[in-house]
């Protein structure tokens, strides 16, 4: 059953001072710049917006979370570590160990806010709520199988498929809580692993554009009809998970275009054109106001009037690097 | 000659989005060994931030040395920003940030390559815009 273990057959003394890749850098920077643990956001402050949540919303949000947890984990253990051996350069070998380790962070952070607002008996209860539903098993499985293929192309695919599209369904629920005033503290701590996610999907769906570059017209073809089946699959799939979490609360819909909306994201980190058009995708702004505070700015100077438009807000340019 | 100006980094997301507008477009040098970009006529500046949750750094080193040059920075009318908003209060931070510094609207903020309904609001969004310019 244990395959062999893939590991890189030969390695040189990583030398930062000759760089291949400048993405490398900066996205190495970032990760570091970005670098966080759960100690630091004070989830007790959400003890008592926890015990106003109806005994339905508590279980929904452990069952969330283990799901998250899950993936985190298999990003963390298997799928980042994965990409490793087929790096084109060393530096990016290098940002894949910080990705994988980031990923056991995230998976940690989740045990945090259990231990903080929940109990034992209901967390072991949600733990084996996600082993046993089928829908969030086939989506680990389906993605654990291309980790474990040999096509280099189609693992990074399905790994910028779960940092950019599968925790979404997720992601959400804290940032509905967010928006009504609901563990804010839970929805910072979110919202770090939404930012790290959002630098992974780039960082491998850019390298995953770099390997295609080189890459003949009927490999590209294999591959994009790979990568548009793949997100089909694991959409179906998705929108059935999203069934069992969110029925319960009536937020199925919601959640959905959410879905639809990140779904045209994690196509567009791979350089493939969004497929699911803006009627469906129409997420509620509140959603986005909770992912980014600027997000409801009028920032559409083409569209109507231009009345409701305001130049020049005040923004924080301390930026030391910025003098004229 | 170029009504757009942009930048784009090795990923070339804002580079498609651009050349998808179809409009004439001049991309500010990666490098500071290429020959520096001079404007000849009024643009819009199309810039990406991606990062995290600081200002700090957030505008490319290379649309800076674009902006130090005061004749650059005389003919720029308006930023569209690109980003992403999983960034949270850093999505098209630096498009805020040239807005507010060279006082132009900061007409659009698009996510990753843009989507089809980006490309066509932007695109004739400047055709209505340049036709209103003196």
């Amino acid at each position: 059953m244990i395959d062999k273990l893939k590991l890189i057959s030969h390695v040189d003394a990583i030398n930062w001072n000759k760089i291949e890749d400048e993405k490398d850098v900066d996205v190495w920077n970032r990760l570091t710049n970005n670098f966080w643990l759960p100690e630091k956001i004070p989830l007790s402050n959400d003890v008592q917006s926890w015990n106003q949540l109806t005994p339905v919303e508590q279980q929904l949000t452990l069952r969330v979370f283990t799901g998250l947890t899950l993936l985190d984990t298999i990003q963390g253990t298997v799928g980042a570590v994965s990409l490793i051996p087929d790096s084109i350069t060393p530096h990016e070998e290098a940002v894949y160990t910080n990705i994988a380790f980031m990923e056991s962070v995230h998976a940690k952070s989740y045990s945090s806010i259990f231990s903080t607002l929940s109990n034992t008996k209901d967390i072991d209860e949600a733990f084996r709520w996600s082993t046993e539903n089928v829908n969030l098993q086939r989506k680990a499985s389906i993605v654990m199988d291309y980790y474990q293929g040999d096509d280099p192309l189609k693992r990074k695919v399905a790994s910028v498929l779960l940092e950019s599209f599968l925790f979404y369904s997720g992601f959400y629920l804290p940032m509905w809580f967010s928006s009504r005033a609901r563990l804010t503290n839970t929805a910072d701590l979110i919202r770090l692993i939404i930012r790290d996610e959002a630098v992974h999907g780039y960082y491998i769906g850019y390298k995953f554009q770099k390997g295609l570059e080189a890459a003949t017209q009927e490999r590209r073809d294999e591959i994009k009809d790979y990568a548009f089946n793949l997100v089909f699959e694991l959409y179906e799939n998705e929108v059935q998970y999203t069934q069992d979490l969110y029925d319960t609360v009536g937020l199925t819909e919601d959640v959905k275009k959410f879905l639809h909306y990140n779904a045209n994201k994690a196509l567009m980190n791979l350089g493939y054109e969004a497929i699911f058009p803006k009627e469906v995708c129409d997420v509620n702004p509140a959603i986005l106001s909770a992912l980014s505070p600027n997000a409801d700015e009028n920032h559409d100077f083409f569209s109507g009037s231009g009345s409701s438009y305001v130049i020049g807000k005040a923004v924080n340019t301390e930026d030391a690097d910025w003098d004229f | 000659m170029a009504e757009i100006v942009y930048f784009s980094s090795t990923s070339g997301n804002t580079q498609r989005f651009v050349e998808k507008l179809g409009r004439p477009a001049a991309r500010i040098p990666l490098y500071a060994r290429d020959e520096p970009l001079r404007a000849t006529e009024p643009y819009v500046l199309v810039v990406p931030t991606y990062g995290g949750g600081e200002a700090r750094g957030a505008v490319p080193k290379q649309v800076i040395r674009f902006l130090n040059d005061e004749h650059n920075r005389s003919l720029i009318r308006g930023v569209i920003g690109a980003g992403n908003m999983n960034f949270g209060t850093a999505f098209c931070i630096a498009g805020d940030i040239i807005a507010a510094k060279c006082n132009v609207p900061h007409m659009y903020r698009f996510e990753v390559l843009g989507t089809p309904d980006d490309v066509r609001i932007v695109h004739d969004g400047l055709e209505s815009f340049w036709k209103q310019q003196p």
